[in-house]
Order: structure tokens, then sequence, then C-alpha cells
């Protein structure tokens, strides 16, 4: 990806000032800022309606942001800056800004007319061009990693929500993605299926993928996020460390949500 | 235990359901009497029925319905996919476009509009093709050319891109925002998640009344005496029924060679049908049943190894 990366140590994978999201009349994103390390876990929270998923998807620019700047990796998303003049991109363009960022959705969005082993090879062949070898010796490794390499020639339909999930993440990884982005992995899901999930989930973090995953999981951000952010009205309420936000929140908007999930 | 019959295996009485076996002894009945009342009756002609059917005309008659089916389904497929990407894009002009196009061809009969083609050649005796106001490329005197064949086809084929581009559009429309969302997200670009992940599908939802529309297209191309064209199948099977004076059985003769190539239709869309609905049941498939099988007849539970199940 070209980019203005100056100094690659430093600079953060994910850089959000006053990012606002608007669909017509209605505000979405009302000016958040965000920083994501690299190997940084962030975790967004708050109660449903607050922009979290929005923010999400704006991030690999699945929705075009309508005021602020977003940068993954140093590169801006969906537009090119000329002068102070902002360009949209072309769609072409902008597939190629998203082949490095991999997401995981609530409902999975597993391709149901292809097997497991093909899901996960469609992207690498189709898009960037690996040959057909070489993507499904990738694909069964990561079907290993999900604890899943018997199922390679299942249909989605046929695989428990758990499972799903797990081929989803191991097709975003296929692409070998730089982040990775989850909307609400686990609430789609039967509550005996939620550990298999955020097990790959904290593996992965192990292994020091930058994450934003939002989720209502507090177990799981406390265990495994970096960061905690506390979104409500479309704003970043409150961001600190996982720990420090939980315990001891500072806002009140953040004390009465919390007090209703924990 | 061993004495005391198999407490896991049910071996009851079956309930007997006589009301059945009535309803089809007297179906059965009524149907034998109708075949028996059918053969008899000398006024069916059976012999004129068998010289006929079988001749020359009758089977030239029917390659010419054949092609015209073929053509028509074509060019309305083809037409059809087109008016429903119209109809789904962004832009209002095409949008109102399809839109005028469907008001216009389905809400005008078939009959009518073979008629307007017909006549097509009297309003348009010239067709030029050109530069507007500047030189002219290439000149065709239409009325020269025996263009009935060519006006069939393509009047069918204008009504039938109507209904087709409604069907696509259901299709298309019943594949959920998620998939086309999952593939973008993968960076793959429009026309890939178009034809790999959206389209194959919709096909599941395309075919079977894509399969509809071509045996009732089959159907139609009776019509096409309207243009006037009159080498079809019902046509021609008419023509001779006009020298011989015998109307029935050669109805006859027209409708068993529309059902038998209505039934080679009907096993390729079965075909078809089973290609399109990989992944949509939770069953196995046999393969699968049977990769499982050997998993797990080897060493115990050894699936997983050494790159799970390969053939």
């Amino acid at each position: 990806m070209t980019s203005v990366a100056k100094q690659p140590e430093t600079q953060p994978m994910v850089q959000a000032t006053a990012v606002h999201k608007r669909f017509g009349h209605l505000h979405v994103l009302r000016g958040i800022d965000l920083t994501v390390a690299r190997g940084e876990v962030a975790c967004l929270v708050g109660p449903s309606g607050s922009g979290k998923t929005t923010l999400l998807r704006c991030i690999n620019h699945l929705e075009q942001i309508t005021g602020g700047r977003l940068y993954v990796d140093g590169a801006l998303m969906g537009y090119r800056e000329r002068g102070d003049k902002l360009h949209e991109l072309h769609p072409r363009e902008a597939a190629k800004q998203r082949q490095d960022i991999g997401m995981v959705f609530q409902q999975f969005n597993l391709f149901p007319h292809m097997t497991a082993l093909q899901n996960i090879i469609e992207a690498p062949t189709r898009v960037k061009g690996t040959s057909r070898a070489e993507a499904t010796e990738t694909a069964r490794a990561l079907l290993a990693r999900v604890g899943l390499e018997d199922k390679e020639r299942t249909y989605p339909g046929q695989l428990s929500g758990g499972q799903q999930q797990r081929v989803a993440i191991a097709r975003a990884l296929a692409m070998q993605p730089k982040l990775m982005l989850f909307d609400e992995p686990t609430s789609a899901l039967d509550p005996e299926l939620v550990g298999e999930v955020l097990d790959v989930m904290k593996q992965l973090a192990q292994d020091g993928m930058t994450m934003v995953v939002v989720t209502h999981e507090m177990g799981f951000a406390r265990e495994v996020g970096d960061q905690l952010v506390f979104m409500d009205g479309g704003v970043v309420v409150e961001a600190g460390t996982p720990e420090d936000v939980l315990t001891n929140p500072q806002e009140v908007r953040t004390k009465s949500f919390l007090s209703k999930v924990l | 235990m061993a004495g005391s019959g198999r407490q896991d295996f049910i071996d009851a009485v079956p309930l007997r359901r006589p009301g059945r076996w009535i309803a089809a002894v007297v179906i059965l009945a009524l149907l034998a009497l109708l075949v028996y009342g059918a053969a008899t009756n000398d006024n069916y002609q059976w012999e004129t029925y068998r010289k006929y059917i079988f001749d020359s005309r009758i089977s030239a008659g029917a390659w010419v319905t054949i092609q015209v089916t073929f053509w028509a389904m074509l060019f309305g497929i083809v037409l059809g996919v087109i008016l429903a990407v119209m109809r789904l894009t962004r832009n209002p002009v095409l949008q109102a476009v399809a839109w005028g196009y469907l008001w216009i061809f389905r809400g005008t009969p078939v009959y009518v509009q073979l008629v307007f083609w017909g006549l097509f050649t009297s309003l348009y005796p010239h067709l030029r093709f050109g530069v507007p106001w500047g030189p002219t490329i290439a000149h065709i005197d239409i009325q020269a050319v025996d263009a009935a064949f060519f006006f069939a086809c393509l009047g069918l084929a204008l009504n039938e891109a109507a209904y087709m581009a409604e069907i696509v559009r259901a299709g298309i429309s019943s594949v959920g925002d998620g998939q086309s969302e999952a593939a973008t997200a993968l960076g793959m670009p429009w026309g890939l998640t178009m034809r790999r992940i959206v389209l194959p599908q919709a096909m599941r939802v395309i075919i079977p009344p894509t399969g509809n529309e071509l045996i009732s297209m089959l159907k139609t191309t009776s019509l096409v005496t309207a243009v006037p064209l009159t080498s079809d199948l019902y046509n021609q099977a008419h023509q001779i029924s006009g020298v011989v004076f015998r109307p029935v059985p050669l109805l006859l003769v027209a409708a068993t060679w529309y059902l038998a190539i209505t039934s080679v239709l009907m096993v390729g869309q079965y075909f078809l049908e089973k290609r399109f609905s990989r992944g949509q049941s939770r069953k196995m498939t046999n393969r699968q049943l049977q990769a499982l099988a050997r998993g797990l007849g080897g060493t115990g539970h050894g699936a997983g190894e050494g790159g799970g199940v390969g053939v």
C-alpha cells in the first residue's frame, strides 16, 4: 500500500480523528477520535445504537465517512488527498485497500454454496492471484489453527454456529491481513459455543494481530483487550485500559452502562 | 434381557388405511374408462394420427418451433438480465426506462405484440445505419428479405425479457446483503462479487421459474402465425388438417410433439436445479458420507490427519 509511511514502527494501525458519519439526516458518528497501535487489541463497547458497528464498518470503508479523517496503516480510507482537497477513490482502489483488512461478521456471512475450504481460498485465488495449490495449503493450515481440519469439505449449512464463525475467521486470515475487525462475533451464538470462538480470538491476539473488536463479552475485553473504548450516542465517552474503565469508570454514562452488563 | 424380546425395535401392526385404497381404485377405474373410450371412439381417427405422427412436415415444424424457442429465450434472458441490473442500479434514468419497458411489454398481449412486429416492415420499410443527418453506412430493404422468422423471435424475445427481468431481479434480491458485504470486505470488486458470490446463489431462485418460462415459451411459439410465420409445429399440423379435413387427430399429433419436447426440457431442468442447490441441504451428500465413513473406519478418529478426507 502506498502511503506516507515514514516511521512504520511508531505509526498507529488505525488513526481516526474527528470522524463523522451521517446517513441522510441521521447523525450516527459525531466526532470520533481513536488510535489503535500495532499489535493492540481494542474493544469497542456500548449500548446498541451507539455507533460501534458503524465505526467498525468505516474503518474498512464499507461505509464512507462524511467528516474527519480515518487512516489505516498510514493510508487514508476511501479518499485520496490532493492538496487540501479530497477525491473519492474508484471502487477498485477502495477494494484494494480492503484486501489486508480482515472482517468477521455477527452473522458469519459464509458463502453457503461453497465448502469451508472453497470459502477460504476464494479471495486469495481470485483477488490476489495466489495459486490454487498454495491457497489450499494455507487454507488447510488455517482450518487446523481454528480446530476444524476435518471440515474442509463441509458446507456452512452443515456446521454449527461456532464452527461457522471459526471458518469465517480462517477465511479472513487467508488474505494475510494486518488488521482484523470483529463485529459482535459471538452475539449470534448459543452460549455454549461462545468459548470456542473467543479461544481462537485470544490465540490470534497472542500471535500479535492488531484487532478491533465490537463485543459485549466484558470478560474477553478484560482478559485480552489492551484498550477499552466505551461509546454512546456516536461519541467516545471514555477510553483506557480495560482494568481502569471497568473497575473505575469516570463518566456517569459508563457507570450506568456497566452496571447493566456486569 | 435376552428372553424379553427386542425393546429397542418397535415392530407394531401398521394402521389400516382403507380410504386410500378406495380412492386409488376409483381414480384408476375412471382413467381406464377414459383411455378405453378414446381408443374405441372412431371419431378420434387414430389411423390418421398414426399416419401423420412422424410426417416430415410435422418434424420440420417441430424443428422450427425449437429454433424459435431457443433464440427467443436466449435474447429474452440476456435482455432480461440487463433490465434487472438497470432496475437495481442507483441511476434513476436507467431505473425509469427499465420500468417503462416492463410496463409496456407486460401490459399488452403477446399476440398483439407479434402482430405489431409483423407490421414493422410497413412502418419502416427501409433500415439505414449511419450517422444521424450524416453519411449512410449500410442500407437494408426489409420488405425484400423474408423476415418472418426474425420478427417472430424478436417479438417473443422482447416480451419474454420483461418477465425474465422480474425473475432475475427477484433472484438477485433473494441473496442477503451480508453475502456481498462479506465479499466486499475480502477485497473482491463488484463484478467478481456478482459473478462468484451473488449470481450463483441467485440461480437457485432464478432457475425454476425460468424453466417454467422456457416450457411456456415453447407453447407460446404457436402464436407466431400472427407475424405471420407458419412453418412452426402447430401451424404445420393446422395446415395439414385443413387439407385432409381431420382437425382432431392432427391436434393430437401436435400435442404429442409439444409434450415430448417439454418432457426433455423437464429432465434438463431437474439436473440444473440439482447443480445449483449445493450447500442448501443440511444433509450430507453421498460423497461426504463415504469420505466420513472411510475416515472413521480407518483409525477410529483419524479423519483430520494428513490434510483431512482427501480422495
